[in-house]
């Protein structure tokens, strides 16, 4: 909560859709080298205003000249932020700015354009600036921030005028805003989950809390970098709430409104689609499950029914918002994302073998077949435990497999283990190291590397002192009792397990943090520009593949437990 | 057995470094003096138990619990490295002009001989601290060579470049490693007579979040830019060596202090007085009162030595030199107004106060001459001199006589009722928000000299906690002016909202059986502070009163805090003067 504020300025390098950049990548280069040969003329606006729109696509830090030596390089990296305010026409800054400008765009064009033409391209609503590509709830909170803007400063919002508009009075608006959003949803959802949690000692409580706070991949996103996640994060939180304690309903509201503010959420549905689906068979589908099974049913059509409103008018306006929310054409991956199509596209140029279509169907089989198995377990023995756990396990496949996805989406993955914290501290807390390592890249070019170290220490210091982590590498600890038993007959160098993991751990550790070393301090060689963010993923990746394992054999392993709980019941 | 470990690893924290035998024989050879007797007489066997039963034992809770309260265990680190990481976390935030002055102070320590130092004025920020610091920013300046040589020049005037800043910060934040010593040498001092409880109601462990965590430490240092953490390290670790009866190493520790930053002179007299009193004095009569023959002069020849052998190595190269005059001119600077820029909520900004009401009243109702009025335009202490228009004007051999006469009851009863180690922290709490209420040009940052030594107190009886919350809840609410961006707002109302939360829901936990800790006035007069604070950062800068009257904010905040102020420095003077009353009353 604290270092959220006191993070630098708001990113402005980094598009978050790109959109059609990719095609006039090159082209821009040529373009903007030019204008820097000749500096005199060279301005921000100039550039604005010569090149159209859809050509200055381009995120300008790859534009930055390398210049300062190395031993500056780290410093310059860490001002960065701090700069930003002071300098706005910033080199990476002006053909598109960031997720900021696009926060501040949306607010631009909910206020000021009726509502049937949010989605569509107008000569008021131009799509390629930052179109509106979130579901509609985020279209309401842009509303809503537009209206206390406008009491505060019209300017901020005025159409037109406004694109790229950065001031310290703004910027100070705007993080207050995801602030304030923090403030009402996700934080008081941590704290009620952690009240809830079932036989744990105060302390235990409050230190799950502190951990599941501290997660320094969600602070830097959202008060770093800048965005909204923890509004649908907390929303899905919420829902797990209201599930873990048997108001199915409510949960599923809750649910929706996550899925309407972010689509990205889709990671989470499959678990709560056969929890709730488990619990109605459990009940008997002729009886009591179908009626449950209704319930449900009208409940998620009536909740998305309302948040689709206005633009149930006609089925043109549904098509167009489902078109802006899943672009197909944007290719199998984005930037250097830790997933397994972006480290394999260091063997094999995926991108380039494959059609389109084929790549969409080749991502969707994965996922499905790297899903399958937790949802049939889940769907079969429908337990608040094995929920959890399928929310880890199903969100990891999404963000591992599946097309077209973000480094951010990451923290789809994170936010359901960080509800396991208190149940597997060690396994959690490494995963969370993990998470926040693979956005290194996109923190070091929003300048926010003193705050990823400073965030990143304290979680580890935190997560240290109140789990003592280090102590909880049994196979017991880490739920593994019933698979390493049944595994140790074949595999009998295995058992002195827990010094394994542990050590593991360390090599892991030590390796992100001379990662994360090299790529802040040193200049890549020539030939390889972005050898450290490739090599971020590839080992990001690694881990992720590890504890996609881990988590599906925790998940498939889990017979004792649910046994133990059907008989308490 | 399971459980054991886990609970002895969770208490003892990631770090796990203090070892059991170590934390239970450093208890035998010290015992926390603050109940010395009472324990000495009712445990006798007690330590000597522990040291018998070493790290070895199985009974791992036991021993962990003891570990915990015998002195402080693995969460101390944890605490003090998350502080540092939250102050890292400041780095990019606001610095004001001491900023520049401490990177002048390092340009002209680097540049200029000895000789120089006291003379050079190109910045308007000259070198007045004394010359211990200055040798200090001496030894930076070899480091900060490193990191950018052009904060090294004397003629950069307001140069900050991020290197700067980052190693300026970073210099902050390093040195205030010894802050962190002296904090966990006085957890040491408080007596873990609640041994057993929760980790989190430990008066130790809250005394060490009070002390780290502090507020005002954090914005002054880490935000607003000084140097005040290894400072109040060594005058805590001053204080802590007399608490452990090393008086003689406690002594050298102040005198060294006071080479560093000699506003501590304020706090001399406690220190003069208990050493005199207590350390010189080897005995007592019967009746508690000086038995003049146990004077021991090796004592207080040692003590001299001390004094004169430090101030020898601090003054020493100056008054060869011959600058002493000049040396001292500049550290006391009386050119100076009577209030700061902004007024340090204390007796004197009531005075102004209540001077600018007269005169308004009197205008209003035509007592007094508007024409011989004109220089005295409220100008809201925009300007450093401050005249008065209906009270006298004050001088500083008037403001000297005030703060002489409002020490002087605390340093008596220090001399006639001594009460030990406490007794000498009571006065020296005093003797600091003395000073503050009546000292000539006194910075709202003193604050913190009555504040942090009051945290020692406020962990160990109710009616101390009681005044720390008020006095530390109005004194950091008075810090509030110190950051006026508006970047820096939500993080010093957060950082506030956090300690005060903190430091209230703390103390009441920890004296639970006392009853509430404040009356419904005081709830009352601290409640009220948040409607204050919204109307001088929100409700004000919209109004339209903002350009004709700018002053008013500050006035209202400094004036209101200067009511708590005194008010708890009242509450302090009576309950030490009353309290050694009915001390007596039980001897006799």
């Amino acid at each position: 909560m604290l270092p959220s504020l006191t993070c630098p300025s708001p990113t402005a390098t980094e598009p978050r859709s790109g959109g059609p950049r990719l095609l006039h990548e090159n082209a821009l280069r040529d373009d903007l080298n030019k204008r820097r040969q000749t500096p005199a003329n060279y301005t921000p606006d100039a550039a604005r205003r010569l090149l159209p729109p859809y050509r200055t696509a381009q995120p300008g830090a790859r534009l930055r000249a390398r210049a300062p030596p190395p031993a500056r390089k780290w410093l310059e990296r860490g001002s960065g932020g701090s700069r930003c305010a002071l300098a706005p026409q910033g080199a990476g800054k002006p053909p598109m700015y960031g997720d900021y400008e696009a926060q501040r765009h949306w607010q631009e064009v909910t206020y000021n354009i009726p509502i049937k033409q949010w989605y569509f391209n107008t000569s008021d609503n131009n799509l390629q600036y930052w179109g509106l590509d979130y579901p509609p709830l985020t279209a309401y909170h842009s509303l809503l921030c537009a209206y206390v803007a406008n009491l505060i400063n019209p300017d901020w919002i005025a159409l037109h005028t406004s694109r790229g508009y950065e001031s310290q009075p703004h910027k100070l608006f705007m993080r207050a805003t995801v602030f304030i959003a923090d403030l009402l949803v996700y934080i008081p959802a941590v704290i009620m989950y952690c009240c809830y949690l079932k036989e744990t000692s105060t302390k235990k409580k409050v230190s799950t809390a502190l951990c599941v706070l501290l997660y320094p991949g969600l602070i830097l996103i959202d008060h770093g970098h800048f965005q909204y996640n923890s509004v649908s994060l907390g929303f899905a939180l919420w829902g797990v709430l209201f599930l873990s304690n048997n108001w199915d309903l409510l949960g599923s509201v809750a649910f929706c409104l996550a899925i309407n503010y972010k689509q990205m959420e889709l990671y989470h549905s499959l678990p709560f689609f056969c929890y709730l689906l488990g619990k109605c068979f459990k009940r008997g589908l002729t009886g009591k499950g179908l009626v449950l099974l209704i319930k449900i049913a009208v409940t998620v059509v009536a909740a998305f029914a309302m948040c689709w409103l206005p633009f149930c008018t006609e089925a043109e306006q549904i098509l167009q918002v489902l078109r802006r929310l899943f672009p197909i054409d944007r290719g199998l991956f984005e930037d250097k994302v830790a997933n397994v199509w972006c480290s394999l596209s260091v063997l094999i140029k995926i991108k380039n073998i494959l059609s389109p279509q084929t790549q969409l169907k080749l991502s969707f089989a994965f996922t499905f077949l790297s899903l399958l198995p937790a949802c049939i377990k889940l769907t079969l023995q429908p337990s608040l435990r094995g929920f959890k756990f399928a929310l880890v396990s199903c969100a990891l496949s999404f963000f591992l497999f599946s097309f077209q996805v973000h480094e951010k989406s990451v923290l789809l993955v994170s936010l359901p283990v960080c509800l396991i914290i208190n149940e597997i501290p060690f396994m959690a807390t490494w995963f969370l190291l993990v998470s926040t390592f693979s956005m290194l890249p996109l923190l070091l070019k929003d300048g926010l590397l003193l705050a990823y170290t400073g965030t990143t220490l304290a979680f580890l210091t935190v997560c240290t002192a109140s789990f003592s982590i280090f102590e909880k590498t049994s196979a017991e600890d880490l739920q593994l009792k019933s698979f390493s038993l049944s595994i140790w007959g074949y595999i009998p160098w295995l058992k002195p397990f827990p010094k394994f993991v542990k050590n593991l751990f360390l090599i892991s550790i030590t390796l992100m943090g001379v990662l994360s070393l090299m790529s802040a301090m040193l200049n890549p060689p020539q030939r390889l520009p972005d050898l450290f963010p490739i090599s971020v993923s590839v080992v990001s990746c690694l881990h992720f593949l590890f504890f996609l394992m881990y988590f599906n054999i925790v998940v498939l392993w889990d017979s004792r437990n649910s046994r133990n709980q059907k008989k308490t019941n | 057995m399971r459980s054991d470990t886990s609970e002895r690893f969770s208490l003892a924290g990631g770090g796990y470094v203090m070892c059991p035998a170590i934390q239970a024989s450093a208890c035998v050879r010290r015992p926390p003096p603050f109940e010395r007797s009472r324990r000495a007489h009712r445990f006798p066997s007690a330590h000597a138990q522990w040291r018998l039963s070493g790290p070895v034992r199985a009974g791992g809770r036991d021993m962990a619990v003891a570990a915990a309260g015998g002195g402080s265990g693995g969460w101390f680190p944890a605490l003090a490295f998350g502080v540092s990481l939250l102050k890292c976390l400041l780095i990019p935030t606001y610095h004001s002009t001491d900023f520049e002055v401490h990177r002048n102070w390092l340009a002209i320590t680097h540049n200029l001989p000895v000789s120089q130092w006291y003379y050079e004025a190109t910045s308007e920020w000259t070198l007045d601290y004394p010359p211990f610091f200055a040798w200090f920013e001496c030894a930076l300046s070899h480091v900060a060579k490193y990191f950018d040589p052009e904060m090294l020049v004397i003629q950069n005037l307001y140069y900050a470049s991020y290197a700067t800043v980052l190693f300026q910060r970073l210099s902050v934040i390093l040195t205030d490693t010894l802050f962190i010593y002296a904090v966990r040498e006085c957890c040491r001092c408080v007596n873990g007579k609640r041994i057993g409880k929760d980790l989190l109601e430990k008066p130790m462990f809250v005394l060490a979040v009070l002390l780290l965590w502090n507020f005002g430490l954090l914005i002054v240092d880490h935000i607003h830019f000084q140097y005040n953490g290894f400072l109040f390290g060594l005058m805590l670790l001053s204080v802590a060596r007399l608490f452990q009866e090393r008086h003689l190493e406690g002594a050298a520790l102040f005198a060294v202090l006071l080479h560093f930053k000699h506003i501590y002179i304020y706090v001399a007299p406690a220190y003069g007085v208990y050493l005199l009193r207590s350390y010189c004095f080897t005995g007592n009569k019967a009746d508690g009162s000086l038995k003049w023959s146990s004077f021991s002069f090796l004592r207080i020849t040692l003590l001299g030595l001390i004094v004169c052998l430090v101030s020898a190595l601090s003054l020493g190269p100056f008054i060869v030199l011959g600058q002493l005059p000049q040396l001292i001119s500049r550290l006391f600077p009386f050119k100076r107004g009577l209030c700061h820029a902004y007024w340090a909520p204390n007796f004197w900004a009531l005075y102004n106060a209540v001077d600018k009401a007269l005169a308004v009243i009197g205008l209003k109702y035509k007592f007094l001459d508007p024409e011989k009025m004109q220089k005295a335009a409220m100008t809201g202490g925009l300007v450093q001199e401050f005249q008065h228009t209906v009270l006298p004007s004050v001088t500083p051999f008037a403001t000297l006589i005030c703060t002489v006469v409002s020490i002087l009851p605390s340093v008596f009863c220090l001399w006639f009722k001594p009460q030990g180690p406490r007794g000498f922290l009571q006065c020296l709490i005093l003797c600091a928000l003395s000073s503050f209420m009546f000292g000539w040009h006194v910075h709202e940052k003193a604050i913190l000299l009555a504040i942090l030594p009051l945290s020692l107190l406020s962990v160990q009886r109710a009616k101390y906690a009681s005044l720390y919350l008020i006095l530390t809840t109005t004194g950091h609410f008075s810090l509030f002016p110190l950051l006026f961006t508006a970047p820096e707002l939500p993080i010093k109302i957060l950082l506030m909202l956090l300690f005060t939360v903190y430091s209230f829901s703390s103390l009441r936990t920890l004296f639970r059986k006392n009853g509430p800790l404040l009356n419904w006035l005081e709830i009352l007069y601290l409640t009220a502070l948040v409607p204050l604070e919204i109307f001088c950062e929100i409700v004000f800068p919209l109004s339209p009163w903002k350009l004709k009257l700018p002053f008013i904010p500050l006035l209202l905040s400094s004036v209101y805090c200067a009511l708590g102020i005194t008010y708890a420095w009242l509450k302090l003077y009576v309950s030490v003067l009353t309290e050694s009353a009915t001390v007596r009353q039980k001897a006799e």
